[in-house]
Parts: structure tokens; C-alpha cells; sequence
């Protein structure tokens, strides 16, 4: 995974190493994926595609489970976290 | 959107060390054989992302089945059965149908959570969660974790951090020293478990493995600080950057359930040619016990050659399962909740991630099916995958029975079925 791959995340520019999960660039962002019914902001927690906790929008298609989504070179992410 | 019919006469779900050794066993046979798995590439999640190349065993296995032909569909997860031989999954493109002659579930496990104050504060995850987002690009070097809850997976999780350059405070494991002695002794016996216990001491041997406690909670405010622990009647706070925290453990049983397979005490029941009790339906790997990558991958084995008729070549492989099986026995006493971990979650403590379900409103509850109609708890996205093991543990509720779909699917899609369904039941009219 030497190569980068630059993706945006809440329209700032984050640099990740190819390969990387979206889950990976939000966090490498500093952003939380989502806020919770109550307000909370939540971030991955099983890693591995079964709590939906890291869910963001990807490329404009809400709801995708960022810990099992590769970045690709361009791609926006978006996070209400 | 894609709306396409795929045909197999061996198809396997899952493509993890289990999924894998079936369909490298199966291969010889010449028949059609797919795997599907819902994880962008092949491994699973002991042989996610980089360790696919990096775990000399993992690179074996992923070259002996692409040396075979086996036609992987990686991105695409099974939601329903949409008749008997026929499995209905979900990609970003579109939905597929898989029909099967001979299906190996091979779907592997999840770690459980236990809820305690400050769990749901990002950076508070599951051990092997954080492993696997390491796994997947997340750099965690220079940063402070802590790893704590109970399982061999702990000792795993912190080797890996740390050769990949975090700082591992410590671990803390809330099973006792007598206990983790005794389970010690008890693979005393198995060359290659007693290497693996080395090799990781060795590779830890400044990081202290603290027996006997557990969190209490994590504060923070936005993200996790400190963890509160308890050891030995007192408590102490650790600063962190992680808190990667699982209590071992359970298995993905919904689609064999959704199939009408019988589980016996949670896992799913097989024969000792891996055959559920539904003809035709083989199952290998976590599943069925917990018992790690190497029994997974010798029942992944059994499973193949059985689905294929080499009930003989199977059979050479029942010595080495039985031994493991010892293994995967001492797992579940070693590493058995204690009581205390009860009185974790306060009144306030969310349980239901999904649906903000604080502790308190699912302590008036008499089952999960209550708590479902009065709370929403289990209601939202993760179907109670990770809330239905915290309150079996908490307040001995079991599950109900699952309903398609069993992950949330897009709507488009799932009206695609029904419209599918639709034209099958017009055509037969």
C-alpha cells in the first residue's frame, strides 16, 4: 500500500495510502462518520461491515458502510459527524 | 442497476480462511464453483486488506485458489432467500441471484460488545475492529491504545498494533490468571497454538497483560481520552487514543437461521461431514464454535470435499478437527464472562447503538421481543447484531427468529425482488 490516493472528506482534501478504507480517510480526517438519534457523534466500531455505526455518504449515495468501501482517487466523502 | 442470475453447482458464502480452504477442496471436482462475500477483497477479517499478502498462510491459500477456477463475487452481500437453492445478494451495482445445488456457509463470526459509559465515543471500538482498519490503511502509529475485554484475539490485536508502530499501554483481559494458566496448559499439548503463544509473549514482552480487570468506562469529550479500569477492587485511569475493547466471539448465524438450519447452543449444528440439518447446506469455520483460523480452514476442507463426494478424503481430516475441537472447548471456559462485567452499564448506558437505547429502558423490559415493540431496541440498521449479544449477556434474552432481509438492503432493490417474485408466480399461473 505505498501508493496514495487523494479523496475529500467534507470537502477537504485528505491523502490516504491506496487501498485504504473510506472508514480509514474519515478518521485520517478527524471527522466522526455520523451523529446519533440523540446527538452523539459515532465513529466504526465492529470494522468489518455489520454495525453500520461508520455509515457516510459516498459520492453522493447516502448510507454506505464506510469500513467496507476502498477509496478511489477523487472520490467525496461526506459525514453529518 | 444490475439485475443479473448467477449459476453455481457449489456456491459458498464467505470468503474467509473457511470459505477459501472449501472451495480450494472443492475445486478438484470440476464442477462450478463461486464464493460470495460481502468485504471489498478475499480473506475475511483475520486475512483483511494488507495481511491477504503479508501472513505467510494467508498468501498460500489465496494463491492455491486463484490457481483454480473458482469465480469470486467480493462486494456482494446475501440478504434473503428468495426460493429454496436460490440466494438473493446485494452489490453497489445491483442485486444478483445465486442459484446453488450445494451451499457451504462459511460466514464467520463478530466480536461481541458489552456496553459500559463512554462506549459509543469514537475510538471506542472492538479489538479486532481496530486491527481490521489498520488492516485497511488507518495509521496508527505513535498513537496510545489500549486493548482490553477478553478473548486470544486481545493478544493478537496488540502484537499487530504495536509492530505496526502504536503504542500498546496495556492489555487488560477479564478472565483470571488461574483461568488463563489452566488454558495454558490446556494447548500445552498443540505444537503450533504453543509456537503462536511464544511468538506473541515475545513480541509483547513490554507491554503488560493485566488479568482480572476490565473497563469501566470511557470518557472523553468528542473522542475517547482515558479509560477507567477495574482491577482488583480498585479503579485507574489510563489515557488513550483507542480504546479497542471486545469481549471474544459470536457467531453470524442469520443466514443458516434464515435457511432453516438448527443451531444447538447459539452456533450452528453440523454433522461430522459439516451438513446442517438441511440437506445440501454444509457449514465450516466460526459458525459452527469458535474455535480460530485453523480449524476454520480444516472444517472449510471437510465441508468442500463432502460437498463434492469425497466423503473418503474427508474423513482423513477428522483427527486434526477433533484436536482443535479440544481447543475451541478451552476457549469458551477459559474466556466466559464474569458476573461482574453485569454492572458495567448504568441506567444512562446507550445498549441499542442504532436506536440510542439507554440500559435503564430495556431494564423494564421481559424480552427482547418487548424491548423491540416498546424501545426500538434491535429495530435500527445492525438488526441487534450488536446489541442482541449485549442483552443476552445482560438480561438473558435470546433472539428472536430472523426475518428477510437480513441486512438492510436499498429499496430499489428490494422492490426489484418483489417484482421478480411477481413474474415467477404469474409464469407459473
Amino acid at each position: 500500500m505505498s501508493e496514495q490516493v487523494a479523496v475529500s472528506v467534507n470537502g477537504r482534501p485528505v491523502t490516504v495510502a491506496s487501498g485504504s478504507s473510506v472508514a480509514a480517510a474519515v478518521m485520517v480526517a478527524g471527522a466522526s462518520c455520523r451523529t446519533s438519534i440523540s446527538g452523539e457523534p459515532r465513529g466504526p466500531l465492529c470494522g468489518m461491515g455489520i454495525c453500520y455505526e461508520c455509515r457516510t455518504e459516498i459520492d453522493g449515495v447516502a448510507h454506505k458502510r464506510s469500513c467496507q468501501v476502498a477509496c478511489t482517487s477523487g472520490m467525496e466523502i461526506r459525514t453529518d459527524g | 442497476m444490475v439485475s443479473a442470475r448467477k449459476q453455481f453447482d457449489l456456491l459458498i458464502v464467505g470468503g474467509g480462511p473457511a470459505g477459501i480452504a472449501a472451495a480450494v477442496s472443492a475445486a478438484q471436482s470440476g464442477k462450478r464453483i463461486g464464493i460470495v462475500d460481502d468485504n471489498p477483497a478475499l480473506g475475511g477479517q483475520i486475512w483483511r486488506g494488507e495481511t491477504a499478502q503479508s501472513d505467510p498462510e494467508a498468501s498460500a491459500w489465496l494463491t492455491r485458489l486463484h490457481a483454480q477456477h473458482v469465480e469470486l463475487c467480493s462486494g456482494m452481500r446475501v440478504f434473503d432467500v428468495s426460493a429454496p437453492g436460490i440466494l438473493r445478494a446485494e452489490s453497489s451495482e445491483g442485486t444478483y441471484e445465486f442459484e446453488y445445488g450445494k451451499l457451504i456457509l462459511a460466514t464467520g463470526a463478530r466480536e461481541r460488545f458489552l456496553p459500559f459509559p463512554g462506549w459509543t465515543l469514537p475510538n471506542v471500538m472492538g479489538a479486532g475492529a481496530l486491527q481490521a482498519l489498520v488492516k485497511s490503511g488507518l495509521p496508527i502509529s505513535g498513537k496510545r491504545v489500549v486493548v482490553a475485554g477478553t478473548g486470544p484475539l486481545l493478544l493478537a490485536v496488540a502484537a499487530y498494533l504495536k509492530n505496526h508502530g502504536a503504542k500498546v499501554v496495556a492489555i487488560y483481559e477479564q478472565a483470571s490468571r488461574a483461568a488463563l494458566a489452566k488454558f495454558a496448559l490446556k494447548i500445552a499439548g498443540q505444537k503450533s497454538k504453543v509456537a503462536q503463544a511464544f511468538s506473541l509473549r515475545r513480541e509483547l514482552e513490554d507491554v503488560p497483560l493485566i488479568t482480572g480487570a476490565w473497563p469501566m468506562a470511557a470518557k472523553g469529550s468528542g473522542v475517547v481520552q482515558s479509560v477507567l479500569i477495574s482491577r482488583g477492587g480498585k479503579h485507574e485511569e489510563i489515557a488513550c487514543d483507542f480504546l479497542a475493547c471486545g469481549f471474544h466471539l459470536v457467531p453470524n448465524t442469520e443466514l443458516a437461521v434464515l435457511l432453516g438450519c438448527r443451531l444447538q447452543d447459539g452456533f450452528v449444528q453440523v454433522d461430522e461431514l459439516q451438513q446442517t440439518s438441511q440437506t445440501n447446506v454444509f457449514c465450516a469455520g466460526e459458525p459452527t464454535g469458535i474455535g480460530g483460523v485453523e480449524l476454520s480452514l480444516i472444517e472449510g476442507q471437510i465441508a468442500g470435499l463432502a460437498a463434492i463426494g469425497k466423503e473418503d478424503e474427508a474423513q482423513d481430516l477428522f483427527t486434526s478437527r477433533r484436536k482443535m475441537d479440544s481447543f475451541a472447548e478451552a476457549l469458551d471456559r477459559t474466556f466466559a464472562l464474569r458476573p461482574e462485567l453485569k454492572a458495567i452499564a448504568s441506567a444512562e448506558t446507550i445498549v441499542c447503538r442504532c436506536e440510542d437505547v439507554k440500559y435503564g429502558q430495556l431494564a423494564q423490559q421481559q424480552s427482547w421481543r418487548a424491548a423491540k415493540l416498546h424501545t426500538r431496541c434491535g429495530m435500527g440498521p445492525c438488526q441487534g447484531r450488536v446489541c442482541g449479544p449485549a442483552t443476552e449477556f445482560l438480561l438473558g434474552w435470546t433472539p428472536e427468529s430472523v426475518r428477510p432481509p437480513i441486512f438492510p438492503v436499498a429499496l430499489e432493490n428490494l422492490i426489484s425482488e418483489a417484482h421478480q417474485q411477481e413474474k415467477q408466480h404469474t409464469s407459473v399461473m
